[in-house]
């Protein structure tokens, strides 16, 4: 026995040093497969929100963390500005300053930038490991190290965090799966410490990412599950109730979050979760004190006093919480409950491409075969059902739907898909080659000890599971001794039988078909993955490249623009562009601009959106009241960019006319059409937007043949009268006017007197626009 | 030793704006029978060639000649050479000669003086032939001071029609060279005379000392004004084998500013009439056997470049990110690797040496200020830096990768620079070999301990309750430790 013993903890600890050294293998896979942007492009960051974040990292580094917190942002929403060190989650920043001053401490000089293209890659790797461990928790260390590859490379989470890519996201995926895997961890274990660092990594998933709420009402959905299905037991008490006294007080630490934690109705489900987990409590406490009789009493005693408290507490709750307007929630958490929300009311929030609910091809290209292998982990979670598992399932479950709101969310449930396709292949894989062990005599000798060590991980947890059933008054005891591993040698003999009772022994012939499509489907993930890695996820946006038959062709032109802008203008000047562009422009050419990607004030949006859907002189109005000296406009007709101003045009007139009514959308279809040819209508081809877009545009090829709307353009000849243009980049991608100055009081009045009819309507229409300034 | 002989012959060849002025006054005995001035105009660097026979027609012998300079011109001086020519036209051999800054009192206001010291004294009844080549910047004015996109540039020129010098001039002629036959307006001061692109101011004889006639030229130029308004070029030796080049520079277009609309659509169409003065390429000329070049600004690569290599010199041609037109700035950053054999010696004396080239790769660039870092190894003593001109020095520490102590970092500064510049100069230093592995050593020395570290951890019991059945696992763990730390060991 000692010997066989010492044997099977030798190949136990050599299993160990195996898991140890593929961890380290798929951390490198997940770093190095998201270095293609890196190495196709450049090392730069990414997109729109991470020059934001870049830009405050900068900051960070330059003038430490307290000045961080008191940031008062005057380059942005110009004249409002914006505090930024209240209203931004700081976990991203946090991690990558600290990161570059340990570095630097360390006189490894990196700059920051660098430290921020490579945060994301890095983060990735700890995510997988993260996912490891959470797998592990739920089904042993085979699922957990399929699960983990699963994560390295799929497509959904890579494409928020290549090289680059430094968004919230990035780190928050970590935080998420790592928050899950210790509220899992606790809930196996029953161990406070792990309750408490499950609130601190809590607390760094509120610092991280808004998507924190998902933990906020999953855990409590997960707990409310496992009392409702008589589960209930000290340890989820544990897991539970520490983590909503010390991640709401942690959560409330973070001044983006502050006094949301208690009084938003995002945070209500965890504490009313929390409030009837302790009358589950207290009645098991009642029932184990009391003999059944006297529990019979008590019960009918409490319940008739004790509900009607309840329905009175509930009925002030529903009634604070449905006098406000919004019934408390966000208008981005209502979107998800309410898919048709956005689109009804909130026009910013469905302007957002992310935003959208996502089409069935997407699925498959986030996350490709995952598809196919959940259901498959759904029903193995089911055999046998422990609170793990049934974490998990609840995971994949909300997250599904969610994912069906919003594109966005995609990324939440990847790490599930990834969770739960990790336990489904590698039980798939166990039964197969179990199965082929039985039939093959010459390795049936091993067998025993091979299904034995084989399995002994993803025993661990069913052991705790089956105890938990049998010994109910106990469990807290034999749960804290399989926790140690003491007790895992005396209980394998059982579970070892038990395994081989339930071990259905498939042909030889078909395991090893099966296993060899199980590896085809793998191996088609691992191409698709690396597919999209390298060609759909790697481009930065801000700068592009197209292949030619002379070659590789680069359009720059963003950088020309941002490049210019903060070369040859004023430090001071006001930069006024549609929304998307405001990150880039403060954090690339460092200067002020009107409204950003932040999106917080729909009417300073709206009035920019107005202006640029306005005619000439009504727009040089709005813009000279707001200060502004430069107008941006992205134009992508010379060259066929897609998404450019005029292809958003009409995001600019809904959400401009949502909040100044005088711009109506109808005015600017033709039919419900639309267009930009000569059917266009009168006010479309007045509009700022479709006289800085084609100013001159005929001249390039004399017919004015716009390549993204493959037509031409309505009016091809006319003239800037209070605009002038300034800088248009090579290939006409980034079009940049000033604001001419107003015209000397004498040439005014004598135009008053010439026209009298002009003055009046722009005063009507100054009364109109209710310009907040 | 050598090369000490080889400074010499360079600093003689080179001198300029010694600190200390030599006080003397002129011999009032020379007089300059002939002095001929060619003035070049074509870029925005002023090249004058100026040829003077002088002679002695004193009774003692003379071995100084001075060059005197007006204060708005000796404000933008950034070379003055001089050679003394022998022989006749075919068999001509010029003989550097020094020249140094120096003072006479009895000079006019503000007027700024140069030595030419020459080789052997200048006898009685004696005569030279001296020929003189010095550089003015930034001494073309726009005017008009704004333009247009489709407006060429003008510039004026002020100079003297007369030799600002302390002798009697005989006879003297000035040629003054514009880029095109386009000239708006020039002074006449007779005899004057244009013919294309030449304009000519002479001769004029028997000028007493110090005469002065101001004239004034105004013409076209559209040669591309590209100043860098401060070049940061920051070198690195790496004993390991290579040297890298780090430049920053801060360019600007110098000509007449910019007015109003960019039309991009006019600049592409039509390119030969619109923005002419702009330009959109520089050239820098690299050394050969350059490496890893990369060219950046603040938020990322710059696409727009070529390499050209060969075994003499290799070539960068760039595009900035926009064309430049008046009065519009960039900044950028060049990069670029170098291998160490090329560069640095080992001077008899056991030193070490680095021989690099002074001023700024840019082809037909000014630059306003200077600054060359030489970034020395970790653990470099002594420093010491041998330039033919006038720069200031001091000397800075940097930490770069993983430095204990820092690295010495020499900086050169000077002010002014033209392509004229781009001269070699050396950086001496002591150095020890032992130093090239501390940073190698050091890396091995934690990750040992941090193997070790762990390896006692895992063989230690630091917990309260005991333990069973996990010294195997232990042991294992600690062997696969104690192999990575050999392996560690090994590679590094």
């Amino acid at each position: 026995m000692a010997a066989t013993d010492a044997q099977s903890s030798l190949r136990h600890a050599f299993g160990n040093v195996l898991v140890f050294f593929i961890l380290i293998l798929i951390g490198v896979l997940a770093f190095s497969i998201r270095l293609f942007s890196v190495i196709k492009y450049e090392s730069v960051i990414h997109e729109f929100d991470p020059y934001f974040n870049y830009r405050v990292t900068q900051f960070l580094s330059k003038n430490g963390i307290y000045d961080f917190w008191n940031w008062f942002d005057d380059r942005t929403w110009y004249p409002l500005g914006r505090v930024i060190g209240g209203t931004v989650y700081p976990g991203l920043t946090l991690t990558a300053g600290t990161l570059w001053w340990v570095l630097n401490s360390l006189n490894i000089p990196l700059s920051v930038e660098t430290v921020c293209v490579f945060t994301a890659p890095i983060f990735s790797a700890f995510a997988s490991w993260a996912t490891y461990l959470l797998t592990k928790e739920v089904k042993g260390s085979g699922a957990g190290l399929t699960a983990a590859l699963f994560l390295a490379m799929v497509p959904s989470y890579i494409s928020r965090s290549v090289a680059g890519s430094y968004d919230n996201e990035a780190v928050a995926i970590f935080a998420l799966i790592f928050t899950f895997y210790l509220y899992i961890k606790t809930l196996n274990t029953g161990s406070l410490f792990y309750a408490t660092l499950n609130s601190i990594a809590y607390f760094y998933m509120v610092c991280s990412w808004g998507g924190y709420t998902f933990i906020i009402n999953l855990i409590p959905m997960h707990a409310l599950l496992c009392v409702v299905t008589g589960r209930y037991s000290s340890r989820l008490y544990i897991a539970y109730a520490p983590f909503v006294i010390l991640g709401t007080l942690l959560a409330s630490l973070v001044p983006v979050v502050g006094f949301n934690a208690v009084m938003t109705s995002e945070h209500f489900a965890s504490f009313l979760v929390f409030i009837l987990i302790h009358v589950v409590a207290l009645v098991y406490y009642i029932k184990g004190i009391l003999s059944p009789k006297m529990f019979k009493v008590a019960v009918t005693l409490v319940v008739s006093g004790g509900l009607a408290v309840c329905f009175a507490m509930i009925a002030v709750l529903i009634a604070m919480v449905a006098s406000s307007p919004t019934m408390g929630w966000s208008g981005r958490s209502l979107s998800l409950l309410d898919p048709t929300y956005a689109s009804k009311y909130i026009p910013i929030i469905a302007s957002v491409s992310e935003h959208q609910p996502p089409t069935w091809p997407s699925y498959f290209m986030d996350i490709n075969v995952l598809a196919f292998l959940v259901p498959a982990g759904i029903i193995a979670c089911f055999s046998p059902l422990s609170d793990a598992s049934s974490f998990v399932i609840l995971y994949i479950v909300t997250s599904v739907y969610f994912s069906g709101v919003m594109v966005r969310l995609m990324l939440v449930l990847a790490p599930a898909a990834c969770i739960l396709s990790g336990i489904a292949l590698s039980q798939a894989f166990d039964v197969f080659t179990r199965s082929i062990k039985f039939q093959l005599p010459s390795l049936s000798v091993d067998s025993h000890v091979d299904a034995g060590g084989a399995s002994s991980e993803s025993v661990g947890p069913d052991d705790t599971v089956k105890t938990d059933k049998t010994e109910d008054a106990h469990k807290e005891r034999t749960s804290k001794k399989s926790r140690k591993k003491e007790k895992e040698p005396v209980e394998k003999p059982p579970s070892k039988s038990q395994i081989k009772k339930r071990l259905s022994v498939l042909p030889l012939e078909t395991s090893i078909i099966a296993i060899i499509l199980l590896v085809l489907l793998g191996a088609f993930y691992v191409v698709h993955s690396v597919w999209a890695a390298a060609e759909a996820y790697s481009a930065p946006s801000i700068v592009l490249t197209s292949h030619s038959h002379d070659g590789l062709h680069v359009f720059d032109d963003f950088r020309e623009a941002y490049a210019w802008l903060s070369h040859n203008t004023e430090v001071d000047d006001k930069v006024a562009s549609w929304w998307d562009y405001g990150y880039q422009t403060t954090a690339m050419a460092n200067r002020t601009v009107i409204v950003d990607n932040n999106t917080w004030n729909n009417t300073h949006i709206a009035t920019v959106g107005t202006a640029m859907s306005s005619p000439e002189k009504a727009a040089w109005e709005i813009f000279h009241s707001l200060d502004v000296k430069y107008v941006l406009v992205v134009f992508g007709g010379l060259v066929g960019y897609p998404s450019d101003d005029i292809n958003k045009f009409l995001w600019m007139v809904r959400i401009g006319g949502g909040v100044f009514p005088h711009i109506k959308e109808p005015d600017y279809l033709r039919d419900g059409q639309y267009r930009i040819d000569s059917m266009a209508t009168p006010t479309m081809l007045n509009s700022l937007m479709y006289k800085l877009s084609y100013y001159r545009f005929v001249e390039t090829d004399g017919k004015a043949f716009d390549r993204v709307r493959r037509t031409e353009i309505g009016k091809k000849h006319f003239k800037l009268t209070h605009f002038e243009e300034v800088f248009t980049t090579h290939h006409w991608m980034v079009r940049l006017y000033k604001l001419k100055p107003p015209k000397n009081r004498i040439r005014g009045k004598i135009k008053k007197t010439k026209s009298k009819s002009t003055p009046k309507t722009v005063s009507k229409r100054k009364g109109l626009k209710r310009n907040p300034f | 030793m050598v090369m000490e002989a080889l400074l010499k012959i360079a600093v003689l060849f080179f001198f300029l704006h010694l600190s200390i002025p030599v006080n003397s006054s002129p011999s009032q005995h020379l007089q300059i029978i002939n002095a001929e001035r060619r003035i070049d105009l074509n870029s925005h660097i002023i090249k004058v060639y100026l040829t003077l026979k002088v002679e002695n027609s004193g009774t003692s012998p003379t071995s100084e000649v001075h060059l005197a300079f007006s204060p708005a011109e000796a404000g933008h001086l950034a070379v003055v050479k001089a050679a003394a020519t022998t022989g006749k036209k075919k068999k001509k051999t010029y003989v550097p000669l020094d020249v140094k800054s120096a003072e006479i009192p009895d000079g006019p206001n503000g007027t700024k003086f140069f030595a030419i010291t020459l080789l052997t004294p200048l006898g009685k009844g004696e005569s030279i032939t001296l020929e003189v080549l010095y550089l003015l910047t930034h001494s073309l004015e726009p005017f008009p001071e704004e333009i247009s996109q489709s407006e060429p540039q003008l510039v004026y020129f002020h100079d003297s029609a007369i030799l600002l010098s302390p002798y009697h001039v005989k006879e003297q002629t000035t040629f003054i060279k514009t880029p095109s036959a386009r000239v708006e307006s020039f002074t006449v001061l007779e005899p004057t005379k244009q013919a294309g692109s030449e304009l000519r101011y002479g001769p004029y004889d028997s000028q007493t000392p110090y005469s002065y006639s101001p004239v004034i030229v105004h013409f076209e130029n559209n040669n591309p004004f590209a100043v860098v308004e401060e070049l940061e070029r920051e070198i690195e030796i790496s004993h390991w084998g290579s040297i890298q080049i780090t430049e920053r520079y801060k360019l600007v277009h110098a000509g007449a500013r910019h007015k109003g609309v960019f039309s991009r659509v006019e600049y592409q169409t039509r390119s030969g009439a619109s923005g002419v003065s702009s330009f959109k390429s520089l050239l820098a000329k690299l050394p050969p056997r350059v490496h890893s070049v990369y060219y950046r600004d603040e938020i990322g690569n710059i696409s727009s470049s070529h390499l050209r290599t060969d075994f003499l010199k290799s070539e960068l041609e760039f595009e900035p990110r926009y064309p430049l037109f008046g009065g519009w700035k960039s900044t950028f950053l060049i990069g670029y690797g170098l291998p160490l054999q090329d560069f640095l010696f080992e001077s008899p004396d056991g030193r070490r040496y680095l021989n690099f080239t002074y001023g700024c790769p840019l082809a037909e660039t000014v630059v306003d200020k200077l600054i060359i870092k030489v970034v020395l190894p970790e653990g470099s003593k002594n420093p010491s830096a041998v330039i033919p001109f006038q720069v200031d020095q001091h000397l800075e520490t940097k930490y770069s990768y993983l430095d204990i102590v820092g690295r010495t970092v020499v900086i050169l500064e000077k002010r002014n620079v033209v392509p004229e510049h781009n001269i070699p100069f050396q950086v001496y230093y002591n150095f020890n070999p032992i130093f090239m592995l501390a940073e190698p050593l050091m890396l091995v020395s934690v990750f040992f301990l941090l193997f070790a570290a762990s390896v006692a951890y895992l063989h230690m019991d630091i917990s309260i309750r005991k333990r069973h059945g996990t010294e195997q696992i232990n042991h294992v763990w600690s062997l696969a430790v104690i192999v990575m730390l050999v392996c560690n060991t090994f590679l590094s």
